[in-house]
């Protein structure tokens, strides 16, 4: 078990080992390259995979076949998709902002692969284990909203610039309630550091210290990515798609990569900082308990965007300042009262 | 109000838009995501119905009529077959009757679903939207197993129905009915019993009791907003009489009113249907009717409650076999109107479920 547990740990070490000083600027080198196009695999794979299975979860909720023509049941539908994408003409309307018309797509994919940076899918498998992991989260997480805007923008459409609005308004307004909500595990833990994070879970997932924290987490985590009933960036029925709307081709689906990434980072550090990331029963290897765990999130917000309607964009700023916001405030007082009596126990007791 | 250095803008919404229904097109007027104005722009859908009748048979022109209404084909052609029945003086066996309420109500049904599937759809309900429509199939196929087609049966004949209903209909209607309660309760549950729908749709495009009746409007909208007025109770035509079924009126005058009473309409319409398959007789389909249709020179006006409102048929005859007027009067036309009555001061996202709630069919409003 320890070897399948370690086993990414010890590829790494092996490559390591070729070099003469695996310490050297060459290994390290060798080894960021190596794992920059892992992550970027991954980001792509679990983009592509996600599509299908929401739609075959969309198909099995709402009772309908769903895909189930390619392959077995279906399940190889999403190759066809991805290269019917990649065949796509792409069409650059005239009259756009040319540069930020291309630059928007690529922000957003590479935005979300700096997220995939710092997320640790198991012990010692983490890109970059920063300090400040979760701050630096927050930091680049915000881009995103730029690289919408950019897009409303740059498209010179008016359901364009009406989405990249929309965007600014609602990811600034919850980003405020998604930072707050993870402030009391921070108290906690003393530490920004991820992995430090999940060390400290070894006993009891945070889930159970910070209950309310989590669920406000997961639904600003749902209006972050611009998920229903969140969707209002996109907001077909009213918008079209937004600041997508003059898209096309692979510039589409850079959008739609980033889309599903960025589900796959949130439900990731939901994992790391709620559920006791590569923590489980030792049957399984830690990362692979990473990434049932990176799924039952995803599968949770999949059963809330099938199930609910979009709200209305006031509903939304007045759920994200009146409703939210307050929560996560009394969450903190909540976890710093708690932290208090903690220490004054242990210092009854003496232990 | 717009801030100073700030202006509005219009925007075009269709005929090409997701949610539209159709090829409705409207140009709006937005202050930011406000809406201040809507000029509806219709046509895209006109093919001359009314002109076409006219070089048409009286009989010829049947199919043409389930184009009107395109989701409840039945009740517009019940409308023509009437007036030109009424014209010739023609009287239907029981029969007949009995199955053109059963065909009738059935479109009433499949439309109301549609209307709500779709209402769901515009605030991105992609569930409720598939129940509706899972549960709709059923009517479909009940329209398919009699008449061949889906959405538009040609069912009705001048004097009858063109053949009677095979051995499976009786008892698959049967089923459907029995499963109707079941349904109802789901489309509660996940839709309108729902919080956030309620949020976007109560107290949203009120459409007053004074408006809506001077602006004419019609049906299920005129309903919702506190008039009781249902041309089958008003001035009952075919056997409309004979059955049991209240007229619900609901007084929110709301967007959710608009939705909700559809769904009291099906279970009155279930009614009706249950009542029907429980009294109808045997015998024949089909009235003695000349070979060729020759209605006498004159005119008549015929009126019956089309799901989406009231459709009127004013024919013209000059004693040949080809009618030399024919207009018609379709609730979704005037219903129109409505759209830029009420929707000043609502936000964008409200248009759209605003324009839901009006149920608009555009084979109805552009003829």
């Amino acid at each position: 078990m320890d070897a399948l547990n370690n086993v990414f740990v010890n590829i790494a070490l092996a490559i390591r080992g070729l070099f003469v000083d695996s310490h050297s600027f060459g290994a390290d080198l060798t080894i960021n390259v190596i794992v920059f196009i892992m992550l970027f695999l991954i980001m792509v794979v679990a983009a592509l995979f996600l599509s299908l299975v929401e739609r075959k979860f969309a198909h099995w909720v709402s009772q309908r076949s769903g895909p189930n023509r390619l392959g077995p049941h279906g399940w190889f539908q999403f190759i066809a998709d991805a290269v019917k994408m990649l065949g796509k003409e792409d069409i650059t309307p005239v009259n756009v902002d040319k540069f930020l018309f291309k630059m928007a797509p690529m922000m957003l994919v590479g935005v979300t692969l700096m997220v995939f940076g710092i997320i640790p899918f198991g012990e010692g498998m983490v890109a970059i284990d920063l300090d400040l992991g979760i701050f630096y989260f927050f930091a680049v997480s915000s881009l995103s909203t730029l690289a919408m805007l950019m897009a409303g923008w740059a498209s010179n459409n008016k359901y364009s610039l009406l989405g990249g609005l929309r965007a600014v308004a609602q990811m600034i307004s919850y980003e405020i309630p998604l930072l707050l909500s993870l402030l009391g595990v921070v108290m906690i833990t003393q530490t920004f550091n991820l992995s430090s994070i999940i060390e400290a879970q070894k006993t009891i997932p945070f889930i159970f210290l910070q209950p309310l924290a989590f669920a406000i987490y997961l639904i600003a985590g749902i209006a972050e990515t611009n998920r229903a009933p969140f969707d209002h960036i996109q907001g077909e029925q009213e918008i079209v798609a937004g600041p997508f709307t003059e898209y096309s081709g692979l510039r589409w689906g850079l959008f739609m990569l980033a889309e599903y990434g960025n589900v796959v980072a949130t439900s990731a550090i939901a994992v790391t900082m709620f559920l006791g990331g590569w923590y489980g029963p030792e049957f399984l290897p830690g990362w692979l308990w990473f990434i049932l765990k990176i799924w039952l999130v995803i599968f949770l917000m999949m059963w809330v965007r099938w199930t609910f309607v979009r709200m209305r964009i006031d509903h939304l700023m007045h759920f994200a300042w009146k409703i939210l916001l307050p929560l996560t405030l009394v969450n903190i007082f909540l976890t710093g009262l708690g932290i208090y009596v903690y220490d004054l126990l242990i210092a009854r007791i003496g232990g | 109000m717009t801030i100073e250095g700030t202006q509005e803008y219009a925007i075009n919404m269709g005929p090409q838009h997701p949610s539209t229904h159709g090829v409705f097109r409207m140009v709006v007027h937005l202050d930011g995501e406000v809406v201040t104005g809507v000029e509806p722009k219709i046509g895209y859908l006109h093919r001359g119905l009314e002109k076409m009748a006219e070089s048409r048979t009286y009989t010829q022109f049947i199919p043409y009529t389930d184009r009107l209404d395109y989701l409840a084909g039945p009740h517009n052609s019940l409308g023509y077959v009437q007036a030109v029945e009424k014209m010739m003086g023609i009287e239907l066996p029981e029969r007949a009757e009995y199955l053109r309420v059963i065909f009738a109500e059935l479109g009433r049904i499949a439309s109301h679903l549609v209307m709500i599937a779709s209402g769901s759809l515009d605030i991105c309900g992609w569930t409720p939207w598939s129940y509706c429509f899972r549960d709709r199939e059923r009517i479909l196929d009940l329209f398919e197993m009699t008449a061949g087609n889906r959405m538009t049966p040609n069912y009705f004949r001048i004097g009858g129905v063109s053949h009677d209903v095979p051995d499976e209909f009786m008892p698959a209607l049967k089923s459907f009915l029995d499963d109707m309660p079941e349904m109802l309760e789901e489309y509660q549950g996940i839709f309108f019993g729902n919080e956030i729908v309620q949020s976007r749709m109560k107290s949203v495009g009120i459409l007053p009791k004074e408006l809506a009746e001077n602006l004419l409007i019609t049906g299920a909208n005129l309903r919702a907003s506190g008039v009781q007025y249902d041309v089958r109770k008003a001035e009952p035509y075919s056997i409309y009489d004979r059955f049991d079924f209240n007229v619900p009126v609901l007084y929110g005058c709301d967007t959710y009113d608009r939705h909700f009473i559809r769904l009291l309409e099906i279970q009155e319409s279930s009614k009706i249907l249950r009542q029907a398959l429980k009294d109808i007789p045997d015998g024949p389909v089909m009235a003695k009717v000349p070979k060729v249709i020759k209605p006498p020179a004159g005119k008549v006006y015929h009126r019956v409650e089309n799901p989406k409102g009231e459709m009127g048929w004013y024919i013209v005859s000059n004693g040949t076999t080809k009618p030399a007027r024919v207009r018609i009067r379709t609730g979704a036309f005037v219903n129109v109107q409505m759209l830029s009555a009420i929707i000043a001061g609502w936000k964008i996202q409200d248009l759209v479920t605003i324009f839901a709630s009006m149920d608009l069919v555009l084979g109805e409003v552009d003829k």
